[in-house]
Order: structure tokens, then sequence, then C-alpha cells
């Protein structure tokens, strides 16, 4: 319950974010990777403004086991820099330069009632489920 | 060299709201012990355990239900989206296999680990932007001009 409830704040806060940043809106995001048009680097100062906070919190966070509400802390151990991170990312990058949408910023326009952030969400949601069905026939075959 | 949008260019509201992510991941990490990847914690959702349905679906409700929320205090800012369907889908599902597959996307990897000084999200961000600004100039300056 607990656990739950902060999960909501934290998104809530999360949306709230993305909005005030104006990062919801994929044509400014767009301004940001265009380069070789007329530049918009409003998103490096979203990236700096929540790495600032992020730093005190993580360097907090690394010297407890447990958080606040006295769940066991669950920080990534990969540091491995591995082909599927590779592919992985830069497919995701190609995704994100096509429509201007990261997954945060798809669905706070699904929550604003834009059609083609359903159309997006959706497409998203579906291409996470093909992962989960290459992994699994994966898993299968080596078995 | 490149020319800057001043027009555009909303240094105040983008740090401010760089700062509530920030503590939107930092409550996150610090009440909960977790990093706030959105990638991850939709993804989660497709192979659920029991424990696990019920924050993920809390966190998506808050994200989604930010703008409805908003909406009561104010008017939201304008999300302009000039994608056409095709692309929409197209870019979703890249979108979808993508994070899942480098586990991460811009809060999880870009955000959070950058905040804890990982190499390998460092990778992962210097990677899905650098493609991305590719595909931009790729499709406004190459197809698009």
């Amino acid at each position: 319950m607990k656990y739950s409830l902060a999960s909501l704040f934290a998104g809530l806060l999360f949306g709230f974010g993305l909005i005030v940043s104006g990062m919801a809106n994929p044509e400014k995001v767009l301004g940001f990777l265009d380069l070789a048009g007329l530049w918009d680097p409003s998103l490096a100062f979203v990236m700096g403004g929540a790495i600032l906070v992020g730093l005190v919190a993580f360097t907090f966070a690394k010297k407890r086991t447990l958080s606040f509400l006295g769940f066991n802390m669950k920080l990534p151990g990969n540091t491995h820099i591995d082909k599927r991170l590779v592919i992985g990312s830069l497919m995701f990058g190609i995704g994100w330069g096509i429509a201007g949408f990261c997954p945060g910023p798809g669905l706070v326009a699904l929550g604003a009632g834009e059609i083609k952030a359903v159309v997006f969400v959706g497409s998203m949601v579906a291409g996470m489920m093909i992962y989960e069905m290459i992994e699994r026939s994966r898993a299968s075959s080596t078995n | 060299m490149i020319d800057i949008a001043w027009s555009q260019f909303t240094p105040g509201t983008a740090l401010a709201g760089g700062v509530l992510i920030g503590l939107a991941a930092a409550s996150f990490l610090l009440l909960n012990g977790r990093i706030a990847g959105i990638s991850g914690i939709l993804g989660g959702l497709l192979t659920p355990t029991k424990f696990d349905i019920i924050w993920r679906v809390a966190f998506l409700a808050g994200i989604i239900g930010a703008p409805a929320l908003w909406m009561l205090v104010g008017e939201l800012p304008p999300i302009e989206i000039n994608a056409g369907y095709p692309a929409l889908i197209i870019a979703g599902l890249l979108v979808g296999i993508g994070t899942r597959y480098g586990s991460g996307c811009t809060s999880g990897h870009g955000v959070c680990g950058l905040s804890r000084l990982s190499l390998r999200s460092l990778a992962a961000t210097l990677l899905f932007m650098g493609a991305g600004f590719a595909t931009v100039f790729i499709a406004r300056h190459l197809i698009g001009a």
C-alpha cells in the first residue's frame, strides 16, 4: 500500500515535471534534436535540472540498504556495455527522432487525450510485447 | 555554426520542470528504493508478478493522470504532434522494442543513470541521443529538404 502510494506520487510528480518543462510536446523535443535547423536547447536544461537533483539523491541512496519506507534498495548492478545496450539504444533513438516521443511524454500526451498519442503508446506497448515474445522464443530454443 | 531558436528556448520552465522530474526520481528512489525508469515500469507489466502489478499501475496512473489534474487548475501547454499515423506506429514499435532491449529510456538511462554516474547509462544516452540527432537530420534536411 505504502509502496503503491509512493509510486503514484512519484508518477504524478514526474508527469507534472514533463508538463512544466514542455517535454510533453514532441515538437519541442524535435526542436532539440534538430541541430542543423533552429536549435532549441531546452531539453538539455531539463536533463540538467533533473540530474542536479538526482546526483544528490543517488549519492545519498548509495549509502543505504533500505529505503525510507523500509524497502530493499534495488539499484542496477549491470555495468557491461554490451550489444543489447547498443542496438536497443540506437533503435530507441531512431524511434524518438521519428515522432519526438519517448515513453514518459507519450504517456502524458495520452493522458491529455491526444488520439495520436494513443496510437504511439499502443504501438510502443506492441513493441514491448514483440520484445517479450522474441525473448521467450530465444529462451526456449536455448533450453 | 548552430543557430539557437531564441523564440522557442524556455530555460526557466525547462530547468523548473527538470527539477520536478529529478524530485520524482529522487522520491521514488528514496521511498521505494527503485529506479524511476518509465519503459521498465511499463514493460514489467507484461510479465507481472503479484506484488508488481499494483505499484506499476499506480506509477503509470500518476503520469497519465497528471494532465487531467493539471487542467483542474490551469491550461495545459500545447502538445503538437506533427508525425503522421504510419510514422507514429513505426516510432512506437522502435521505442518499445529498443527501450526493452537496451534496458532503459530517457528516464532510466538519461536521468537516473547519469545521476548515479553509470558509464553504461552514459553510453546508452549518447547512443540514443546520437541516433535521435541523426534521424531528425535525415528526416528534416535530407528527405524533407
